[in-house]
């Protein structure tokens, strides 16, 4: 355990919260003003994409966790956006570092990180949702190229999107999880329909895509025919580390904090009760817990050893303490925290009912909280598998 | 710069374990529990040489000199072990000597206490987690008079330090006249709690005020959490060895998901608790600012994944759970102890509050 600023931490502090001052100009209530530059600006500076090699268009910084904790940090406190983080940015850049094709990351990871290009993930489908690996979307090979067909869902972005990373079945007679290919598939191909998804916030944060004969070429497999399950699972691996950031959830207990102290009910303020009080700070706590164990994971990983549970238990706890947070907040909030949509009544624009509604999505997504369990008995404890039933 | 344990720590607790599953297996800790008379002076002596009672008493007074990590990686093995030592004042009272002792009174306990030659204990409920039944000590003209409640340890100790309700710190010798100790039979039959008579007993007061108080409030929270980390991974282990042995309806019960789930449940609540614990520990040494909001936290929220480790791993094992054969409940017992210890989570919830100016 070492995190003593050093005179040379001290400095990269210094020049951080320099950059965002002379910055204020650029974003006001956590927006950029232009967020592409904005976006520009980070990477330039190694506020955003900082370890991505200069190469494929990143910062190209030694990974540090000194240095990535001060950002985080100065970031938070200046009430400055952060650098974009789409799934493009946080699942696919890292996957196709990890087993992309050198054309592919020349060609992808630069646009991407500066946000000229949206990508939705293809994953999940009406028949494969924790069990993604029964996926039956097919791709049919045609000279050079596939033939698509079948449908995606719970696809965010995909509206916005100009390229979508999927998971379609190449090998219609291989094992369940090794006929599978990982593809890039521009938005924009003929044959690609999308359908805007509703969800109970009110809104469509996620659409259907359906897929009749859409034309893709071979080349855009990326990680090799058949290897699509283990390529994907790269990139879960990523987007539960996102889905769970302790940043974020730190952020937003601050955001609580601040209601709880301005929020009154009879002349009282709402962290002056000392029911609402104790729940603050028992979320407090774990909130702070989480934090330190993505310290623990982020240096880890730079030494290489081995966490064990430490990393698999990020995206259940991460995303059930956002949860609370949301929920802790609407009932401090009482019957304001009933208010939605629009009104004179309505705090921070209806943001809270909102994530407590959609927070649960996130729950839900990404690998349930009861897949997430299985992982860590299975995979943390070395539980047996669940046999498979005889007749189904 | 890094967060994680450096070899020498990683090398302590393996051999702390070791030592202890030597010294204090489960049989000698149902013998200690069976006989309030039992000292367990061969565990405390085994531990003294392995040096556990100088762990941070500086080596020119014949100390290891470690700071509050390495002690709570000592703590958080000797609450895997259900250990029948008390600990607390191993750490407490060298801090309380270090920080408001004068080199005479350092001279002169220090050296005895890290030979382990005799054990120091440290009342200071009444001022942390409030004042029971009307106990509490006041200091006059080098006097203590009144009551300390809930004392680690404190049946046999040589040295005692003892918050008094207004005049701070003091140091007690344990044979001082118009001291009288009676046991205060408790749940955790791993560790002794004395309730201490003071009636005209002499003290020599100890320097450093409130701020000493609150530092050793801070590592007594930090001590406390480890021990409960320690008792939460034993319970963990112990839920799913049985979970993989036990079988029922033909198969192992470890491959019902109503099963594992209760497992991955309790390391997804255990697993971020010790990075919360390690920090805490650090930032007593390294960084002050964060000392005190980190130890509360560490502390209150071991006290409630503990009370929930304590349940779930007690219902994986079934009816064996609840049994004495298996002494599972030791740990139960162990985990109740740590969290009402200094402060219920409510009260240590609520000085964190203040800590921020959250609460008058």
């Amino acid at each position: 355990m070492d995190l003593t600023p050093t005179p040379e931490m001290l400095a990269f502090r210094d020049e951080v919260r320099g950059f965002l001052e002379a910055r204020a100009g650029d974003f006001s209530a956590g927006q950029a003003k232009d967020v592409f530059a904005w976006q520009r600006l980070l990477i330039e500076h190694g506020y955003a994409a900082r370890t991505i090699p200069t190469a494929y268009g990143g910062y190209g910084a030694e990974p540090d966790i000194l240095r990535s904790r001060i950002i985080a940090e100065e970031f938070i406190a200046a009430g400055a956006p952060r650098g974009m983080a789409g799934q493009g940015i946080s699942m696919l850049v890292p996957t196709l570092l990890e087993v992309g094709s050198e054309e592919q990351k020349t060609r992808w990871i630069g646009p991407t990180l500066r946000g000229e290009i949206i990508w939705c993930q293809g994953y999940s489908e009406p028949g494969a949702g924790s069990d993604l690996a029964s996926l039956q979307t097919k791709a049919v090979e045609d000279g050079k190229d596939f033939l698509i067909s079948g449908s995606k869902i719970w696809t965010s972005t995909a509206a916005q999107a100009q390229m979508m990373f999927c998971l379609v079945r190449t090998e219609p007679d291989a094992a369940k999880h090794e006929g599978i290919s990982y593809v890039l598939i521009p938005m924009s191909t003929p044959g690609i329909e999308v359908r805007p998804l509703k969800t109970m916030t009110g809104q469509a944060e996620f659409n259907e895509v359906f897929f009749t004969d859409v034309r893709v070429r071979q080349d855009q497999v990326v990680g090799g025919r058949g290897r699509g399950w283990f390529v994907a699972n790269a990139t879960l691996k990523h987007e539960r580390g996102m889905l769970g950031d302790p940043n974020a959830t730190e952020a937003r207990l601050g955001a609580l904090i601040e209601l709880m102290k301005t929020e009154v009910v009879d002349g009282q303020r709402i962290i002056d009760n000392p029911v609402f009080r104790d729940r603050l700070m028992q979320l407090q706590g774990r909130v702070m817990a989480m934090k330190f164990n993505g310290l623990r994971l982020i240096s880890a990983q730079l030494s290489q050893e081995p966490v064990g549970v430490a990393g698999l238990v990020v995206k259940l706890q991460g995303c059930e303490l956002n949860h609370q947070v949301a929920a802790l907040a609407i009932d401090a909030l009482g019957e304001l925290g009933i208010l939605y949509h629009d009104g004179p009544h309505l705090r921070a624009r209806g943001t809270w009912q909102r994530n407590y509604m959609f927070d649960l999505g996130l729950i839900i997504g990404g690998g349930t909280a009861q897949i997430q369990k299985n992982i860590i008995s299975e995979r943390g404890l070395g539980m047996p598998r669940e046999p498979k039933p005889a007749v189904l | 710069m890094d967060f994680a344990l450096n070899s020498d720590q990683k090398m302590l607790q393996e051999s702390l374990s070791r030592t202890l599953a030597d010294a204090s297996p489960l049989d000698r800790v149902r013998k200690f529990a069976d006989d309030l008379k039992d000292p367990a002076k061969d565990v405390w002596d085994a531990l003294s040489d392995f040096g556990l009672p100088g762990i941070v008493i500086p080596e020119e007074h014949g100390g290891l000199g470690l700071t509050l990590l390495d002690a709570a990686l000592a703590s958080e093995a000797l609450g895997r072990a259900v250990a029948p030592v008390p600990f607390m004042g191993v750490v407490l009272a060298p801090l309380a000597l270090i920080g408001g002792g004068t080199a005479a009174q350092q001279a002169e306990w220090l050296p005895k206490l890290a030979k382990g030659e005799m054990t120091a204990a440290v009342a200071i409920s009444e001022a942390v987690a409030g004042a029971r039944e009307g106990a509490g000590v006041t200091a006059k003209g080098g006097k203590l008079s009144g009551k300390a409640l809930f004392v680690p340890g404190g049946m046999a100790a040589g040295l005692i330090v003892v918050a008094a309700t207004k005049g701070g710190l003091h140091l007690v010798r344990g044979e001082a006249a118009g001291l009288s100790r009676s046991l205060m039979l408790n749940i955790d039959e791993t560790r002794r709690l004395a309730e201490l008579t003071f009636d005209g007993v002499a003290a020599e007061p100890l320097g450093g005020g409130p701020a000493l108080l609150a530092r050793l409030r801070d590592a007594g929270w930090v001590l406390i959490a480890a021990d409960s980390l320690g008792a939460c991974d034993a319970m963990l282990e112990k839920a799913v060895a049985y979970a993989k042995e036990r079988r029922q309806f033909g198969r192992v019960i470890g491959s019902y998901q109503a099963v594992k789930h209760m497992c991955a449940e309790m390391a997804a609540e255990i697993e971020p608790c010790r990075a919360l614990v390690w920090y805490a520990a650090y930032a007593f040494d390294a960084a002050p600012e964060e000392a005190s909001l980190t130890a509360a936290h560490a502390k209150a929220l071991t006290s409630e994944v503990g009370r929930f480790v304590a349940r779930t791993s007690t219902e994986v094992h079934g009816g064996m759970g609840i049994t004495d054969l298996l002494g599972l409940h030791f740990w139960f017992k162990r985990l109740g102890l740590n969290r009402q210890l200094l402060g219920g989570p409510e009260r240590v919830r609520e000085i964190a509050a203040r800590l921020q100016g959250l609460a008058a």
